[in-house]
């Protein structure tokens, strides 16, 4: 049973979710998907002990060997998004009974949990395979059953923005689809160990250049590097409320996984360095996608549109860190995927809370929400300090390893970029701040959340204050990932 | 150069086709035409480098020792059915965005927007 | 008990007293009992923990407790030295009379929320005990950020608008600062000298250029805006809409020693004397801190309410203090050391005065004061005492610490720091002395509607104990500075 843990990880959420369909009464599907991610956790949790104990778990499906069959393959760093993911999955699906009760109509609801299931099934599979075509087909089920899921949006734009990024996403994937198929052509082989032995020897060859821009061009469709980040906040504004706090944690988190794996595993380090400047590339658009979205995000009247340019401010903090290209640079990456997921995901399950009072996310429902519903509020301003990086929170964390690592290289410019970076972060938070608790609320009564939905966000909002001051775990996990990854293909 | 690469050309030339659709079209209908041209010219792209000069179909025979490499055909099969799940959802939601909106030109839709 | 297990439970009590109250709110006097207990056993502690301090040796230099590690290098930890156990002593100790103050002050005044002021009492003393045991900067800067945070509803207790544009000023510039430029400058810190503990003869040495270190020293001493240096003073008189007790516990000590006290220790162990002495520009601080003592003054001069010229008294003090860091010289230290007891006493008992005026007559402008020494003989008595410390004229605490100033000021030969002194003394006498004057020498204009006397007793007899303390400093002088010597690496 344990020897098959890989492929479990994958396919209880990939089983549970048809099975969900039969389950005609929300309720039900909802305690089933319930269950079904609560096994994934468990199962991921195993992983990482596993990994952590053996090293590299190596899983062939159906019996056939590596080169011919497909091979799923966890290492430390699979290992610890897994982790991630299907954590942060199954907080969401604890709170989303609650949260999607006035955003999706009753006969609907069953449905909701079969996409998501299928999303956090294909998600997980990005992360678990060891084989490039294969991540193409988890990819394709993810965004699919994403945009599927963004459409439920209450607002007639959510159909608008969920068209858009399916354009923008079926793009992406057919870019890496390209890629994949470059490579193939090339190298003969789909199963990405194969490819990093074989990859080296081919340094020079114009295809695998080619392979490599169409790969990562795509990469970053998804994971909405800026100025690729337009689907973006339309398709977090509008959705609802649960699933863009589901996707702000672990979707743009497994494009970054894909970004790192296919960058330093498939390809190594060394490979793009060789053929064009990405490291400068990745630090110029991170850096401009964190000012810029910050900056955009100061202005947005809608919260969760302010959130969601905040996220893509908060990929360039992750890019810089891969264009620092050291380990301490790829580290802090790492810690931000982590880290992030974890504010970003306290932050928008809050704002899933305040749409369920008021129907909307829009700033105006904040005045005097600090009096009205403190505990909600109280949870975003942990996870605004976090995202500023105040000690004491992980937005610290990350970004004290980032700083380390511009350090290293005695790179002081990054340095105060950065560090005014966070000050954009303070505006936008403070703006919040002071609407919820400086301002008068209009007169209608308001009670704070319910229970069902407090409490999965109170448990992401007390993570990021314990993992910012008990940091082995996710310290330990990226160090040792990082060093992998510089240390396999130096 | 030409003669022998052709199939490459080709598949250039869908895809920009298939490209420019997605970006210049302003009916919804007709971008995800545009979209499926552009997928189309990768299943072309898959299915071509998978040719072997003088192979035969993959097909166990007598007399036969040159075959076509399959697993390029295999993997966009898998491709062509992901494709049309992708097509499907999107029609639909062209669907549902007619029915919302009552357009499905891209310029009349961001009016109608505008207005609420 | 152990002076170490002493130490830690500093931390665990006022947090949980805190909880305490919170689950008592119900009952009034059992929450305010445990308020009371919770504070007289905080200063038990403390006791104990100065008590090994006092005794010097190998017990004091264990002092030391590593709670947690954030990440290689960067620790929670909790240490005690002669200047924390004297923050600690003059918070924990007022805490207690101010405690009996407030409960006075509360019921008299038939305060709202009133399980909410002693709760976030109680937290805002954990924060304070935590700034003043911090073994390190960042530990240091966690608790800071306590501070803030739970004194921000203190500060917008009353809740109306004034209250919340006061508290937003409040909140805005004090996470401001620490975020924008306090941080950074203890991220520059870190990575230069690769530690933060703070050391005697400090970490820097060595390790950073001039110019860096003018820069690092200007972004702290900007970066800490409890400190309330020009222009980031604008908080103070913005909390003075808070209920008196909130202003005089934690605008006169808690929050505000909390700043200067940080300062103190940025200079002495971070950069160490020696260091900055060699550095081209320190003296620029120097005059910021001058030209904060004299505008500050100046401010004060022309304010008509009571509290809010305290609060640029206190603007103006506080620089004092900053001022005397920067000077360089041990008697300065010294002076700044005796200043943040001398001026915690004496602010105390001017804002707990304001406060009983208040209670007992609803004045808050100075103007109305004519004549009130005779109708509250010990509470002006008091106001007279303290004022007479912020001028600096013995016997007061004031007196001590202005001629330990005045005597590093001589040791360097600064005119400058000099003639500073001697301006804000004619200044603080000239916006202290006219009210003395008013409430003993005028008669009422108007007869009040009510004929009133001394406040609720808790209060007047809090004034008098502070008050009391005010002129111990002055008289106990002798050990407190024999004891403070060791902070400059003096043994005893």
């Amino acid at each position: 049973m344990l020897s098959h843990l890989p492929i479990l990880q994958v396919i209880v959420p990939l089983l549970a979710a048809p099975a969900c369909l039969l389950l005609d009464r929300a309720r039900a599907a909802w305690l089933f998907a319930c269950m079904a991610s609560l096994v994934s956790v468990v199962i991921s949790g195993l992983l990482v002990f596993q990994v952590h104990q053996f090293g590299v778990l190596s899983y062939s499906l159906g019996g056939w060997d590596a080169p011919w069959g497909i091979e799923y393959r966890i290492d430390l760093l699979s290992a610890y998004v897994l982790l991630i993911v299907s954590g942060i999955g199954a907080l969401m699906i604890l709170a989303a009974n609650t949260a999607i009760r006035i955003e999706i109509p009753p006969e609907r609801q069953p449905l909701f949990y079969v996409l998501y299931l299928l999303c956090l099934a294909g998600l997980l599979g990005i992360v678990a395979t060891g084989d490039i075509f294969n991540v193409f087909v988890f990819l394709e089920i993810s965004s699919l059953a994403t945009y599927a899921l963004i459409a439920q949006g209450q607002d007639r734009r959510a159909l608008w923005a969920a068209y858009q990024y399916l354009i923008v996403g079926t793009i992406g994937a057919t870019f890496i689809l390209i890629g994949i198929g470059f490579l193939y052509s090339l190298t003969g082989t789909l199963n990405m160990q194969d490819l990093s032995n074989r990859l080296p020897q081919l340094e020079n060859s114009a295809t695998a250049f080619t392979a490599f821009a169409f790969l990562m061009v795509g990469v970053c469709l998804k994971l909405a590097l800026f100025p690729l980040h337009l689907w973006l906040p339309n398709a977090y504004a509008y959705a609802p409320s649960i699933v863009t706090a589901f996707l702000a944690a672990t979707a743009t988190k497994v494009a970054v996984y894909l970004l790192i794996r296919f960058h330093f595993s498939v390809f190594g380090v060394g490979f793009a360095a060789s053929v064009l400047p990405l490291h400068s590339i990745f630090l110029a658009l991170g850096l401009a996608g964190v000012f810029v979205a910050s900056l955009v995000a100061i202005q947005q009247p809608n919260v969760k549109r302010l959130f969601a340019y905040s996220s893509v401010a908060q990929i360039g903090y992750m890019i810089i860190g891969i264009g620092i290209g050291s380990a301490t640079g790829l580290q802090a990456t790492l810690l931000h995927l982590f880290n992030h997921a974890l504010m970003k995901g306290a932050l928008f399950l809050a704002l899933a809370a305040v749409v369920f009072r008021f129907g909307s996310a829009d700033i105006r429902h904040f005045a005097g929400l600090g009096q009205r519903m403190p505990w909600t509020m109280a949870v975003i301003v942990i996870g605004g300090l976090s995202l500023i990086g105040v000690p004491g929170t992980v937005g610290f964390i990350s970004k004290w390893y980032l700083v380390l690592a511009a350090f290293e290289r005695d790179w002081w410019p990054l340095i105060i970029a950065v560090l005014l970076g966070s000050l954009l972060a303070v505006i936008y938070i403070w703006r919040l701040v002071e609407v919820a608790y400086f301002w008068k609320g209009e007169d209608e009564v308001c009670r704070e959340a319910p229970l069902s939905l407090l409490i999965p966000t109170a448990i992401l909002a007390l993570a990021n204050i314990y993992f910012g001051i008990d940091t082995r775990l996710p310290v330990y996990l990226s160090d040792s990932a990082a060093q992998m990854l510089f240390g396999v293909s130096p | 150069m030409l003669p022998e690469l052709y199939n490459y050309w080709v598949v250039i030339v869908l895809m920009m086709i298939g490209f420019y659709i997605v970006i210049v079209q302003g009916n919804l209908i007709k971008k995800l035409i545009g979209l499926n041209i552009f997928q189309t010219s990768v299943f072309i792209f898959y299915i071509s480098v998978g040719k072997v000069a003088d192979g035969s179909a993959p097909i166990l025979a007598e007399g036969v020792d040159v075959y076509s490499n399959p697993l390029p055909h295999v993997l966009i099969l898998t491709a062509i059915v992901v494709g049309i799940a992708t097509m499907a959802l999107a029609l639909a939601l062209v669907i549902r965005i007619k029915n919302a909106y009552g357009t499905v030109e891209e310029e009349e839709l961001q009016e109608r927007d505008l207005q609420c | 008990m152990t002076a170490i297990l002493a130490l830690q439970l500093t931390l665990i009590v006022p947090l949980c007293g805190a909880l305490l109250i919170a689950l008592c709110g119900r009952w009034p006097n059992l929450r305010e009992a445990v308020t009371l207990s919770t504070a007289g056993l905080l200063f038990y502690l403390v006791i104990q923990v100065f008590g090994a301090v006092e005794r010097g040796g190998d017990e004091a230099a264990a002092l030391y407790v590593e709670l947690w590690q954030i990440l290689p290098g960067l620790h929670i930890a909790l240490h005690s030295e002669p200047l924390s156990i004297l923050f600690a002593l003059v918070a924990s100790g007022l805490w207690i009379v101010t405690s009996v103050y407030s409960i006075g002050y509360m019921r008299a005044n038939q305060e709202k929320r009133q399980t909410q002021f002693y709760v976030c009492f109680a937290v805002a003393i954990f924060g304070a005990m935590g700034v003043a045991f911090a073994a390190n900067l960042l530990t240091l800067f966690l608790f800071y950020e306590i501070l803030t945070l739970s004194t921000y509803p203190l500060v917008a207790h009353k809740g109306d608008d004034k209250a919340r544009a006061g508290a937003r000023t409040y909140l805005g510039i004090l996470l401001a600062t620490s975020i924008g430029l306090f941080l950074p400058a203890m991220m520059w810190t870190y990575f230069v000298a690769g530690t933060l503990d703070f050391r005697p003869g400090g970490i820097l040495d060595g390790n950073i250029g001039g110019i860096g270190a003018t820069i690092l020293l200007l972004m702290f001493m900007f970066g800490i805006g409890k400190a309330a240096l020009i222009p980031v003073h604008r908080w103070l008189p913005a909390a003075m809409v808070a209920p008196t007790p909130v202003s005089a516990l934690l605008h006169a000590v808690a929050v505000v020693k909390a700043g200067v006290f940080t300062i103190a220790k940025v200079v002495i162990y971070i950069f160490g004397l020696d260091f900055l002495v060699d550095v081209p520009h320190e003296v620029v601080a120097v005059y910021i801190a001058g030209f904060t003592i004299v505008v500050a003054s100046i401010l004060a001069l022309r304010q008509t309410n009571i509290k809010r010229m305290l609060a640029y008294s206190t603007v103006s003090q506080l620089s004092y203090i900053v001022l005397a860091v920067l000077v360089l010289t041990p008697l300065s230290e010294i002076g700044a050391i005796v200043h943040i007891v001398a001026h915690a006493v004496a602010k105390i008992t001017l804002f707990f005065a304001a406060g009983a005026i208040y209670i007992a007559s609803k004045k808050t402008e100075i103007n109305q004061l004519d004549g009130i020494g005779f109708r509250m003989p010990i509470t002006m008595g008091a106001f007279a005492i303290a004022a007479l410390s912020m001028i600096g004229v013995p016997p007061t605490g004031g007196f001590v610490s202005k001629w330990y100033m005045i005597a590093g000021a001589f040791q360097i030969d600064s005119y400058f720091v000099l003639i500073v002194l001697t301006l804000s003394t004619g200044l603080n006498a000239a916006y202290f002395l006219p009210i003395i004057f008013r409430a003993y020498f005028r008669k009422e204009s108007v007869a009040p509607p009510k004929p009133h006397g001394e406040a609720p007793l808790p209060m007047v007899g809090a004034i008098c104990v502070t008050a009391l303390l005010t002129l111990l400093v002055f008289f106990l002088n002798g050990p407190l500075v024999a004891f403070e010597m060791a902070v400059l690496g003096v043994p005893r």
